[in-house]
């Protein structure tokens, strides 16, 4: 075991584990945070997506030890349900899930696109998720709350 | 008939308002029944109670998997309490609080517990209205209500929960107080936003892999290595002295491990892995064509189900056969199965995402030997299953485990290629259709014969133990063959009698009930296959006719509703008849009633066809559907376009790999489905008749979508693929084998 101090939401949380486990263990058991998924374990679903320095990592096959250094935000660090992020709000408002559990990796990667693209278009948006699974096939309306939350983040 | 179209406007979705004249939806004409759910549960406190608040908590056996159940069941009570659905709380299934409504499925949840809801909640009110004229001392005709609070003549008025105190619910449901009409409603009808979404997107504790209990260690389970397989040897002392570990359980080929920290138990799993001696056995059926030869070569008797004759038909001039063939397939939740239990004494809690927390509770009652009064089963939503998952097998893991655990709770969830290679399947299947036209091609005869394990093996489904561990024990509870679901609303068989009117109809089943990989129900049982055959199979026939796909249909269909949905959807899709296709680009129409009972559904789908390397991309979907009385129309766009895409991946992409031994199917690399780039553009027209019951809508769309994709690649490419699913070397070969003409 060793002692590592995460930069997580903006917060310095210090947890004991070994260093080759998974961030996903930690954020969910250590930080109790329900954001990220367990969905495969493997790099292929994108369920347990998170950001780190801006940049989504799949947290299921991501050390603890690599991302000491970085500033990780969770979909709990981007809004509340008193004060959402215009991503949350217009996940919520377009309905985009039936189960919801691919819910946070869509949300995650479609925070990184923006920052990074604030104009995407529909063929960038469905790039950017390509390789994020929905097995409720709720695609269409994930892409219309992407759109919506690119509208209304607008400069 | 229709006396009254309103065009409205939903979500980018049209929705098309027929409202009848008045009559009573639920005619009240035999007293002893009570409507939906009611009948089971008769007493009013099981469905709702009030709290000095004011709020209204109301009770289902049911659960909510994402289909907004939920949302949907708080608008009907709010309408018939006169209350703001935010003053509505709702507790679903739970065996110590809730109804017990068996399982949520069949697309049947708004049938039984919304009409049980309405009638008791439309009850209720009335007795907290007399008890309000009581208090006020003025007649309950003078009273209104307004958000639970009731106002009399002089404004004096009294809130729900001022009354708690004067009603009493303990009492048997009458059903006598007629719920509103629809010209009454304020929520039904209405695109409530689902109260289950917000926390969804924010990290809220929605899940039952989201429970935390103090104490609570983690929990995995090892499997055997193939269907069938026996555990002969595993060092357990080298695993106990790993880090963390608490408990590893060996119950004959039972296997599983539970660890302070989650990785700790996953680590352990593989060290378990790494160490079981297994004896398997060739078990498996072949793949290929030679699974249906196999399955086909059934010695069992066939059973009839439908048997149609009309000894004044002509007869046909032309006759045509076909076989239509469906592979395994997967639910693939995208979080794997999850549960977490734990015993105090000799009582058993279980956090569960079954699908049915009283069905649950009664075999594990038979797995441990117990009472079911010493177990409570407590609902909470996992990943969408689609049917049955995982979810009651993981519930059985975790209760063994955690007896191991001196009453620690243990949360249980599995990993990816536990739920692939152990989840009970969809079956494959196999479609044998013949028909025959006259000379003015009409049909004249008709047959469908089908080849079929079973679709449900859920816990009740049979006598036994229905959970996978409890076959794996040192004493097994050997599993129990099911009997296939009957009509009218059909297993096997479902959807495989034509709605259609022919005069002359046959349809026969081969009812296998051993399987040798565990097959249940998957979204529609049989009818995705016998849909996709059956609407096949009507194209074909209309082609060797010479007609046009919708104007056969239409000839054909006397469903005054089952014809409205098909020209809705053809009109709406801008269908040109007798439009051939390009080659590359088609068009194809389908069209089901969900078990010949629930939703009418039709749908146009667009295809594109790469023809270098067989690649079918499904360009758009146009569907139309006629749920009856529509809750929340936003909620059955959802689910329809949900059932679109979903199918357009079963239909193009998925099939269950195995050899003899094992199942090779065992991480998403080797089960790809539909991404977002694949995804077709969907537009859903609702035909909202809300003078009409409620009709299941969630499964609606999943057979129609299979054969009207195999219609529009027929039309673009003059290839009849009859083989699911549609993978480009499939297609590839069809259309090579097209002699050129
Ligand atoms: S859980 Fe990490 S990608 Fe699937
Ligand atoms: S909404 Fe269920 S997996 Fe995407």
């Amino acid at each position: 075991m060793a002692s590592f101090t995460l930069r997580v939401n903006g917060e310095s949380r210090t947890v004991s584990v070994e260093s080759d486990t998974p961030l996903l263990y930690v954020l969910r058991n250590d930080l109790e945070l329900n954001g990220p998924k367990f969905g495969c374990g493997l790099a292929q679903c994108g369920a347990c997506t998170v950001l780190v320095d801006d940049k989504p990592v799949r947290s299921c096959v991501t050390p603890v030890a690599s991302v000491a250094k970085g500033g990780i935000t969770t979909i709990e660090g981007l809004g509340s349900v008193e004060r959402l992020h215009p991503l949350q709000r217009a996940f919520i408002e377009e309905q985009a899930c039936q189960c919801g559990y691919c819910g946070n990796g869509m949300v995650m990667s479609a925070k990184a696109l923006l920052d990074r693209n604030p104009r995407p278009s529909e063929r960038e948006i469905k790039a950017a998720l390509n390789g994020h699974l929905c097995r409720c096939a709720s695609h269409n309306r994930i892409v219309r709350a992407v759109q919506r939350a690119a509208q209304e983040m607008r400069p | 008939m229709t006396s009254r179209r309103a065009f409205l406007k939903a979500s980018g979705a049209l929705v098309i308002r027929f409202a009848l004249g008045p009559r009573l939806a639920l005619a009240q004409d035999r007293p002893a029944a009570l409507p939906g759910s009611l009948n089971a549960n008769r007493l009013l406190d099981a469905w709702l109670s009030i709290a000095p608040n004011g709020t209204v908590t109301i009770f289902t056996g049911k659960i909510e998997l994402g289909q907004g159940i939920a949302t949907a069941l708080s608008q009907i009570a709010a309408d018939e309490l006169d209350l703001e659905p935010t003053r509505i709380e709702v507790v679903t299934g739970d065996t110590a609080r809730t109804p017990n409504e068996g399982h949520t499925a069949g697309s049947l949840s708004v049938e039984h517990s919304g009409t049980a809801l309405r009638f008791a909640c439309a009850e209720a009110r009335e007795i907290l209205l007399s008890a309000a004229a009581a208090k006020l001392g003025v007649p309950a005709a003078e009273l209104s209500v307004k958000d639970g609070t009731v106002t009399g003549p002089r404004g004096t008025h009294l809130t729900y929960g001022d009354l708690v105190r004067d009603v009493d619910f303990k009492r048997e449901a009458t059903a006598r107080v007629k719920p509103k009409p629809p010209s009454e409603h304020r929520w039904v009808g209405t695109s409530l936003a689902r109260r289950d979404i917000p926390k969804k997107f924010t990290g809220g504790a929605a899940y039952v892999q989201d429970v935390r209990l103090p104490g609570m260690v983690f929990g995995r389970v090892v499997r055997p290595p193939s269907p069938g397989a026996r555990l002969t040897s595993v060092d357990e002392a080298a695993v106990r002295r790993l880090p963390g570990v608490v408990a590893v359980v060996r119950d004959g080929s039972f296997l599983a491990v539970a660890a302070l920290r989650e990785e700790q138990a996953i680590r352990a799993r593989d060290a378990l892995k790494q160490s079981a001696k297994w004896e398997e056995t060739a078990a498996l059926p072949p793949s290929g064509d030679a699974l249906y030869r196999q399955l086909m070569s059934s010695p069992l008797p066939a059973q009839t189900v439908a048997e149609k004759t009309t000894a004044t038909a002509a007869a046909p001039v032309k006759t045509l056969d076909a076989l239509y063939t469906r592979p395994y397939q997967c639910h693939g939740s995208l979080g794997p199965s999850c549960a977490v239990a734990q015993w105090q004494e000799r009582t058993l809690t279980v956090w569960t995402h079954s699908q049915g927390v009283f069905p649950l509770r009664a075999d594990l009652a038979k797995a441990f030997g117990i009472e079911p009064g010493h177990i409570r089963c407590i609902h909470l939503e996992g990943a969408g299953c689609y049917g049955h998952n995982g979810a009651d097998d993981v519930a059985l893991d975790a209760a063994l485990l955690a007896r191991a655990t001196d009453g620690r709770p243990v949360k249980l969830q599995w990993m990816r290629d536990d739920e692939f290679m152990w989840e009970p399947y969809g079956s494959a299947m196999a479609m044998r259709l013949s028909g025959g036209l006259d000379a003015e091609g009409n049909v004249v005869a008709w047959t469908h014969e089908l080849w079929s394990h079973p679709h449900s093996t859920r816990p009740g489904s049979s006598a036994g133990v229905n959970l996978l561990a409890a076959r794996h024990l040192a004493r097994p509870f050997p599993p129990v063959p099911p009997a296939d679901v009957p009509q009218p609303s059909g297993g096997s068989d479902r959807n495989a009698i034509p709605l259609y009117d022919f005069p002359n109809v046959r349809v026969v089943k081969h009812y296998l009930p051993e399987a040798p990989l565990r097959t249940s129900a998957l979204r529609t049982l049989g009818g995705y296959a016998n849909v996709f055959a059956l609407e096949s199979f009507v194209d074909e026939l209309a082609a060797a006719g010479g007609a046009d796909p919708v104007e056969f249909r239409l000839r054909h269909l006397k469903d005054s509703r089952a014809r409205a949905v098909v020209e809705a959807a053809a009109q709406r899709a801008g269908w040109r008849p007798h439009a051939k296709g390009d080659g590359v680009r088609g068009r194809g129409i389908a069209f089901a009633k969900y078990k010949n009972l629930a939703a009418y559904c039709a749908m146009a789908a667009d295809v594109e066809v790469e023809r270098q390397s067989g690649r079918v991309s499904v360009t758009r979907v146009v569907a139309a559907v006629d749920a009856g009385q529509i809750v929340n129309p936003d909620g059955v766009i959802n689910q329809i376009e949900g059932g679109i895409i979903q199918s357009t991946s079963w239909t193009l992409k998925e099939a269950v790999r195995f050899d003899r031994t094992r199942v090779t199917t065992r991480s998403w690399a080797d089960y790809p489905i539909v991404r977002f780039t694949e995804a077709p553009e969907v537009e859903v027209v609702l035909l909202d008749r809300p003078d009409e019951r409620f009709l299941g809508v969630g499964e609606g769309a999943q057979g129609p979508t299979a054969a009207a994709i195999a219609n529009a690649l027929a039309n673009a490419t003059g290839t009849r693929v009859r083989a699911l699913p549609f993978t480009p070397e499939r297609v590839r070969q069809a259309m090579a084998a097209l002699t050129p003409p």
